[in-house]
């Protein structure tokens, strides 16, 4: 219930407008425990299970860069798989070339955040569906270039150097901070890009496109701006991928799967919501933990889920939470809040009837 | 003389390509439902054909006759129940839900019929047989029959849209919904009928890519969807000639890029795909039929 512009911001008779319905500083300094107390682990935890966090650390990476593209700027891409095989092609290329992994990992977040952009020139003709499968046709093109490149392993890939210097334990560890810093750093630029303009921008595209672009929001701009950073985020996360299986393998990388993997989890958890993927990330993880015996079934029973949730449940597991308990971890809209007492926004809203304010 | 060799090869699996696309194009072009499972489907057609001729022995064309129907059954359910649900919600919600759809097929397959590939009629003189035009240029009948298909689908679905009193019913429903709706047409049923008929092409398709080449799960999506969905952007979108059109260029680029190097067979498709996205966008023919 995001109002379209700013304007509305001006003080009315009787509420006010707010970003938040409770208040943030108590889910800002939550958020701040909770990523000490993870990036304690190490010391705390046993290896084993700081391997299993990586794995949520990636799948929740993205899984907010798909959130950011198919949940705010209505773009469907199925070929993000090209990003996560491209960040770890270059970690490894790098690391042939004598460099650190982790020095790398910036490096391949930034390369491909930049081979969005020629990417984006090529798919963004096509719209909705068929740029969905037009961006899946370029991963697949991707794959088939790099699999050209014996210097780089060809068809089957090849293990990745510049780590041997490292003891288990300490690559383990840095690993793990290294997964858990990218991580934060997708949650927190989907924040922060949803909170400033563009999220206006994107909010008021959602809503009505025609409208948007005829008051002068530059939709392509915003699209691009989204698809640039969903790409650099899907590398960070491949460069994580390739160091964590210390192995990078062309059909492993550039897999389908880790575009169902991070379409499945926002979809569970909530599309459009900054929430809905870390909830989506920790059914996956349970799913997948639990079923690991059984090859692909956590990937089908994922998937009917996501069907049904799509269907019946458009906000995913966050949205139910959100409609029970009236919470925001991450608020990017604005709110109406009554000065005097505590009459809950929604029952304000219902008062008011559709009529929130227009400008 | 291996040139021409790979050109004429190109231009009948282009035939198969077309076959491919049929569906993909047809569900667009009514209900503006891009079918991301369309492969996927391809290939489960394909494992019921194996089935039915595993189990009641008749002769492998037959199992089209039993395959087609089935399928079609199977595109009305799936119409009148989950793609509308999706539908009525929104564009976005029916790629959410086909892309599911399409992952969860797949991954069945895998579950219950492994990864192994699977041939339909291996051993049939219709599959291997082949004649040669002089020493060098050798046709497989099959190729031929799958374009001869591929054609006579196409002429069929042009006439049937054009012509007949349903297919002006679908044309109209494609074109305006609501008035169609006004004017007492139940649009549901409508695209259901049309789900029918791109879920019979679909099993056309998934049978002669089993007769032409290997069944396995990831060929759905690997080689039918985006041959498929190169097919249709070459040719150009909205348009069943084109879409013919498009299927033989991506057949002859295939070909040669075979003929430069044996692995870049899918390569070369894709960068003439790439080439035509950029140069062409509305595609190589942009007339527009009216499916």
């Amino acid at each position: 219930m995001s109002l379209a512009t700013e304007s509305t911001a001006r003080p009315a008779a009787g509420f006010r407008v707010t970003r938040s319905r409770r208040n943030v500083t108590w889910t800002g300094a939550g958020a701040l425990i909770v990523v000490v107390v993870l990036a304690l682990f190490p010391y705390i935890v046993y290896s084993g299970t700081t391997t299993i966090m990586v794995q949520a650390f990636i799948v929740l990476t993205l899984a907010s860069m798909w959130n950011l593209l198919a949940g705010y700027a209505g773009l469907v891409s199925v070929g993000q798989q090209a990003f996560v095989g491209l960040g770890a092609y270059f970690v490894l290329i790098l690391a042939i070339h004598g460099a650190s992994p982790f020095a790398a990992l910036p490096v391949a977040a930034v390369g491909c955040g930049v081979a969005a952009l020629p990417m984006w020139w090529l798919v963004s003709r096509l719209r909705s569906g068929y740029f969905a499968i037009a961006t899946w046709v370029l991963a697949a093109t991707i794959m088939l270039i790099i699999e050209r490149f014996s210097s780089i392993g060809g068809g089957t890939g090849m293990p990745l150097p510049g780590v041997a210097g490292l003891s288990p334990a300490v690559l383990t560890a840095y690993t793990y901070w290294a997964g858990l810093a990218v991580a934060v750093l997708a949650l927190a630029a989907s924040y922060l890009l949803l909170r400033g303009r563009l999220g206006l921008v994107l909010t008021a595209v959602r809503d009505d496109e025609v409208a948007a672009r005829s008051s002068g929001a530059r939709v392509g701009l915003a699209r691009l701006l989204v698809f640039v950073v969903a790409g650099a985020g899907c590398g960070a996360a491949g460069a994580i991928l390739a160091i964590s299986q210390l192995q990078v393998q062309p059909s492993a990388v550039f897999s389908v799967q880790w575009t169902a993997e991070m379409a499945f989890a926002t979809i569970i958890g909530g599309l459009g919501t900054i929430e809905g993927p870390i909830i989506g990330t920790a059914v996956y993880m349970v799913l997948q933990q639990t079923l690991a015996a059984y090859n692909a079934w956590y990937l089908i029973i994922l998937g009917l889920v996501a069907i049904v949730v799509a269907l019946f449940a458009r906000r995913g597991l966050w949205g139910l939470i959100d409609d029970r308990i009236n919470l925001r971890l991450f608020p990017v809209g604005y709110w109406l809040r009554l000065d005097s007492g505590g009459e809950r926004p929604r029952r304000l809203l219902a008062r008011l009837g559709k009529g929130v304010p227009e400008a | 003389m291996a040139w021409v060799n790979a050109i004429i090869q190109g231009v009948l699996t282009g035939g198969l390509y077309a076959l491919f696309a049929c569906g993909l194009s047809l569900m667009f072009g009514v209900m503006k439902v891009v079918n991301l499972a369309h492969g996927d489907l391809a290939v489960v057609a394909g494992y019921i054909a194996i089935g039915v001729i595993t189990v009641t022995h008749v002769p492998v064309l037959w199992s089209v006759l039993i395959v087609v129907p089935v399928m079609a059954v199977l595109g009305y359910v799936l119409q009148r129940t989950v793609i509308q649900g999706a539908l009525d919600r929104s564009v976005l919600t029916t790629l959410l839900v086909t892309f599911g759809l399409s992952v969860v097929i797949e991954n069945g397959l895998l579950q219950f019929f492994t990864a192994n590939t699977r041939g339909i009629g291996a051993g049939l003189p219709l599959v291997t047989g082949s004649f040669s035009i002089g020493s060098q240029i050798q046709i497989a009948y099959l190729l031929v029959v799958i374009f001869a298909v591929a054609v006579v689908v196409l002429l069929g679905l042009q006439y049937f849209l054009s012509a007949s009193k349903y297919g002006r019913l679908i044309r109209a429903v494609a074109d305006d919904r609501e008035a169609a709706q006004l004017a007492g047409a139940d649009y549901r049923h409508v695209f259901g009928i049309a789900a029918a008929l791109a879920f019979g092409t679909v099993a056309l398709a998934g049978i002669g890519y089993g007769m032409y080449s290997q069944l396995d799960p990831t060929a759905g999506t690997d080689t039918i969807l985006l041959f498929a969905f190169a097919a249709v952007v070459i040719g150009g979108l909205g348009s069943l000639w084109g879409t013919l059109l498009g299927g033989v260029v991506l057949g002859v680029a295939q070909q040669i890029g075979a003929q430069i190097n044996i692995s870049d067979e899918v390569l070369a498709g894709y960068i003439v795909f790439l080439a035509v996205l950029v140069l062409r966008p509305q595609g190589l023919t942009s007339r527009r039929t009216q499916s």
